[in-house]
């Protein structure tokens, strides 16, 4: 194809482009570079080692940081298997459960938690919990967590919902299907892709929550994020690099699990049509 | 013969809109029913509500006696083959066509039975793992036909269940369906646009236009003695013209045409002399000669041809501007004989017209 | 809707029946734990600062006072504008407004040249964009942190090179928090106009090109209107969340460059706190976000009439 006039192309627009893709990389990888500095100082190169990794895991500070991983992970799996079936049960009554008056102001709230800012989620959320004096620990970090959690779990799922023929669930109502069989056996199903992609995206935003996790933890807890920001107010460690890293390619992982399931997900649904 | 389905003034509004006004009928146990009309008639609407996924504004649904307009879709014994099938995809043939035998609690065995019974009824033995995705649409319509079949329903619904189908698979199905039915003994409600499919398949025929009921009748019966000019119109090719009624004896009568000819007719109703309407002759009922015979004749000029294969049409041009369409049989005369522009002659056959009011 | 299912209903209703026992988990679920709190915050506000760092039941203006007014040692004298705490809102508004022009400048081209690229890679270089964005953002914070300190990498770089003499002062300037909002928000630029620019029909381009319109003109007169949804709701997902930001101003910032959210953050911390006060910043800050949302609304209706 003749290329030389294509009125869709801008010059500079591809080095721009490229530009940008180096901003967003170029400190993760330098990060990931530097973890694997063999020197204690982090400013001079001494060779490639692994002993930031190993450190993390036996050295001083390590039984804080497993801690901290334990707490996050546990908080994050219970955060969003709950966030995640609330947030299904909001879709289904949402998409299938036809007009009401309210329909708007009930996606209004449920995507509040995503609209307010959250160092206000964080203020309000401890203001509230020591008002009522629910006690600061992990459970009120899995509380908050699971409803921030609840709209980013429900828009995948709700995406999904959408693009499905409703005439599936008349033709099993039409077979004898109560609605919990038609959910069990025929949306369910077909809605998994999207169910799954929820779930990833709450684990992942509870997984790095920072600001409201830091104001309502209540002393002596710690998670990941909040371990790693108070380690770095004292000064950037080459553990914290180390760690830095190990947490980068495990987001990393889980975003590209879902889009691989996304993508079998579509193409599944697209051959069903 | 028991009453499968009576409906009693039903009528559905969608806000403003009516969709269905005083709709009244009783579908016989055993019947093949159509419910023919075009596009936003209501057909799908009423075919809807009787399978429950829509509810009666006003009116009464029963089913074999019993009234069924508070039963949602899954509580009531008739089952509805989609128009687009809505075949579940993720499960493969054998799956979705043993699907209401799951909900209903069978055992697995008695699934299995039945399923390979339906699969040999429909002859979809070969296709039993595949996925819908991995059938073609012709299958995937015998399929929805299978699962649809399989709990016994008293009456099944069929949704435009062929207007997907390219013509030559569905004539195929249209016999399959025939024979499936009586067979089966099930009493089918056929909903179609195409008038062609309900002449060929139907016991009896409900008309239907913007929501209201035209006509119920048997095939012949609809075609034959349409109750309006919108029914003579929908069913078949017809000519249409003005007539006004010179004499009355019972329902026969005499009219006279614009142009001044004269005809017998059979009217729809009573009426009295002076009235007006129109007049409907059927194409096929009427030929052209070179000379006058004995029966109903009007002369006019020969205009165009379309040569159709085993017909040929004419256009005649009569005096007063009218224009007739005339339908013959290739393999009865010769089309040489005719050339545009001759004088001919064009004869109504005994009892064919009809005098129209609406 | 689904074909041939017939006719009249727009939306499904299968399950309205149970539909509010399908929407009673969210509703309460957020309108306990998150809506009541606001709500609460918004009385705290109006509290009174107990001595120790809590609050006492008692209604009082003096944390609004207190963000407006100076009124010294003693509660008497006459009121004196204090612009600290303002000044700190207005500068926040200014790194807010720096980093979602920085998102754009780098965003815009960003986003055309994915949106124009053949349809199989499209997908990819989308992946690509929003891959970091899912790596935890204090990681991400800290990062940049590392590359743009005096001694970090990119001056090590920029030296041996021979760029320059001396290493840049990066870090904890007003900049370096602009960075590090860029750096945090910018797939939220790219998105939307990404989206835009996928559902603009090239045929203009050509027609204004057929007719004499240089590309220059082209992208200013006719891409940029028809894109300018998506510019617009890309511009508010950036400058919202930056005006409320803490990592980026924290970690990258210093004592000059104090923004909302450490403002907020100070007011909670052990016995020093002012919890009233604390939730009167939270709630302007709330009500500025809650009236540039309302202006982003009003304009959609504006532009669907």
């Amino acid at each position: 194809m003749n290329r030389t006039f294509d009125i869709k192309h801008y010059r500079g627009f591809f080095g721009i482009t490229c530009l940008c893709l180096v901003i967003l990389y170029g400190p993760l990888i330098i990060v990931m570079v530097y973890s694997f500095n063999d020197s204690v100082s982090i400013t001079n190169w001494g060779g490639v080692s692994l002993r930031w990794y190993i450190e993390i895991f036996t050295g001083l500070e390590s039984a804080k940081f497993k801690a901290a991983a334990w707490n996050s992970f546990t908080i994050a799996i219970m955060a969003a298997t709950v966030s995640t079936v609330i947030a299904t049960a909001a879709s289904i009554g949402m998409i299938r459960g036809g007009n009401f008056k309210g329909k708007f102001a009930s996606f209004a709230l449920i995507s509040l938690p995503i609209m307010v800012p959250e160092i206000v989620t964080a203020v309000a959320t401890l203001i509230f919990f020591s008002t009522i004096g629910f006690k600061l620990g992990t459970l009120s970090i899995l509380v908050a967590h699971t409803v921030f959690c609840i709209p980013f779990a429900y828009l995948p799922i709700s995406a999904r919902l959408q693009g499905i023929d409703a005439s599936y669930e008349e033709a099993a109502q039409d077979l004898f299907a109560n609605r919990w069989m038609t959910f069990r056996y025929v949306l369910m199903p077909i809605m998994w892709p999207g169910i799954l992609a929820g779930f990833l995206l709450a684990f992942i935003i509870s997984l790095d929550d920072f600001i409201i996790t830091n104001f309502i933890k209540g002393a002596g807890i710690e998670t990941l994020p909040t371990a790693i920001f108070g380690s770095v107010k004292q000064g950037i460690k080459p553990n914290i690099m180390a760690l830095s890293t190990l947490l980068l390619l495990f987001s990393i992982a889980l975003v590209t699990l879902s889009y691989f399931i996304g993508k079998r997900g579509e193409a599944n649904q697209k051959s069903q049509q | 013969m028991t009453t499968a389905v009576s409906l009693h003034g039903v009528r559905k509004d969608f806000g403003n809109l009516t969709a269905l006004s005083d709709v009244t009928l009783e579908i016989e146990d055993n019947e093949f029913f159509t419910l023919l009309g075009p596009s936003g008639c209501g057909k799908t609407t009423l075919l809807r509500m009787i399978a429950g996924f829509e509810g009666a504004t006003a009116g009464t649904i029963r089913l074999f006696g019993d009234e069924i307009e508070h039963l949602p879709p899954n509580k009531r014994p008739v089952n509805t083959v989609f128009q687009n099938y809505a075949l579940f995809p993720h499960m493969n043939v054998a799956e979705n066509i043993g699907f209401s035998l799951r909900m209903l609690g069978w055992t697995k065995t008695e699934i299995q039975t039945r399923v390979n019974e339906m699969v040999e009824m429909v002859q979809l033995g070969a296709l039993v793992d595949r996925k819908p995705s991995q059938i073609s649409g012709g299958q995937q319509q015998r399929v929805a036909l299978a699962r649809a079949m399989a709990p016994r329903p008293k009456v099944l619904l069929l949704d435009e269940p062929l207007s997907a189908l390219d013509l030559k698979l569905r004539q195929e199905m249209r016999s399959e369906l025939k024979r499936l039915q009586r067979e089966t003994g099930i009493t089918f409600i056929f909903v179609t646009h195409d008038q062609e499919e309900a002449l060929s398949m139907s016991d009896r025929i409900a008309v239907m236009s913007d929501g209201e009921l035209q006509q119920i009748g048997t095939p012949f019966e609809i075609y034959e003695h349409p109750n309006n000019r919108f029914i003579a119109d929908f069913i078949g090719e017809t000519n249409m013209m003005a007539a006004t009624v010179d004499t009355v004896d019972g329902l026969q009568v005499v009219c006279h045409l614009e142009g001044g000819q004269n005809l017998n007719a059979l009217a729809n109703c009573q009426i009295m002399v002076g009235a007006t309407g129109i007049l409907s002759l059927r194409p096929e009922r009427l030929s052209i000669s070179k000379t006058g015979s004995t029966s109903e004749v009007l002369k006019g000029e020969l205009g165009d041809r379309v040569y159709l294969g085993t017909d040929t049409q004419f256009i005649v041009n009569l005096s007063g501007g009218l224009k007739l369409k005339v339908r013959m049989q290739n393999s009865f005369f010769q089309g040489s004989d005719f050339k545009t522009g001759d004088t001919v002659f064009v004869t109504v056959a005994d009892g064919a017209a009809r005098f129209l009011v609406d | 809707m689904a074909a041939g299912t017939g006719s009249g209903s727009t939306v499904s209703a299968i399950f309205s029946p149970v539909r509010i026992w399908l929407l009673l988990p969210s509703w309460v679920s957020i309108g306990f734990f998150l809506l009541l709190p606001v709500l609460l915050m918004l009385v705290y506000s109006f509290l009174t600062k107990e001595f120790r760092g809590g609050v006492i039941w008692e209604f009082s203006l003096a944390s609004y006072d207190q963000f407006l007014f100076d009124r010294g040692l003693f509660g008497d004298a006459p009121a004196v504008m204090k612009w600290t705490y303002i000044n700190i809102f207005i500068r926040s508004i200014l790194q807010a407004t720096g980093a979602t022009i920085l998102c754009l400048l780098i965003g815009f081209p960003t986003a055309y040249f994915i949106a124009t690229r053949p349809i199989q890679s499209r997908t990819m270089w989308l992946f690509l964009i929003t891959v970091p964005y899912w790596v935890n953002l204090l990681i991400r914070t800290v990062s940049m942190k590392f590359l743009i300190r005096d001694t970090g990498p990119l001056n090590e770089l920029l030296l041996n090179i021979g760029l320059i003499d001396a290493p840049l002062h990066v870090i904890n300037t007003n900049f370096a928090v602009q960075l590090g909002l860029f750096y945090s928000y910018l797939p939220f630029m790219v998105l939307p106009i990404y989206a835009s620019v996928e559902r603009y029909n090239f045929t203009f381009s050509e027609v204004a090109s057929d007719l004499y319109a240089s590309k220059i003109t082209i992208l200013w007169s006719i891409i940029l209107p028809v894109v300018k949804p998506g510019i617009i709701a890309g511009s508010i997902l950036v400058f919202v969340p930056s005006l409320g930001a803490f990592l980026a101003p924290d970690l990258l910032g210093g004592a000059k460059t104090f923004m909302i959210g450490s403002l907020v953050e100070d007011q909670f911390k052990g016995n020093a706190g002012n919890w009233p006060f604390g939730a009167a910043v939270s709630m302007i800050l709330l009500s500025l976000v809650l009236v540039v949302l309302m202006f982003y609304v009003r304009a959609q209706q504006r532009d669907q009439t």
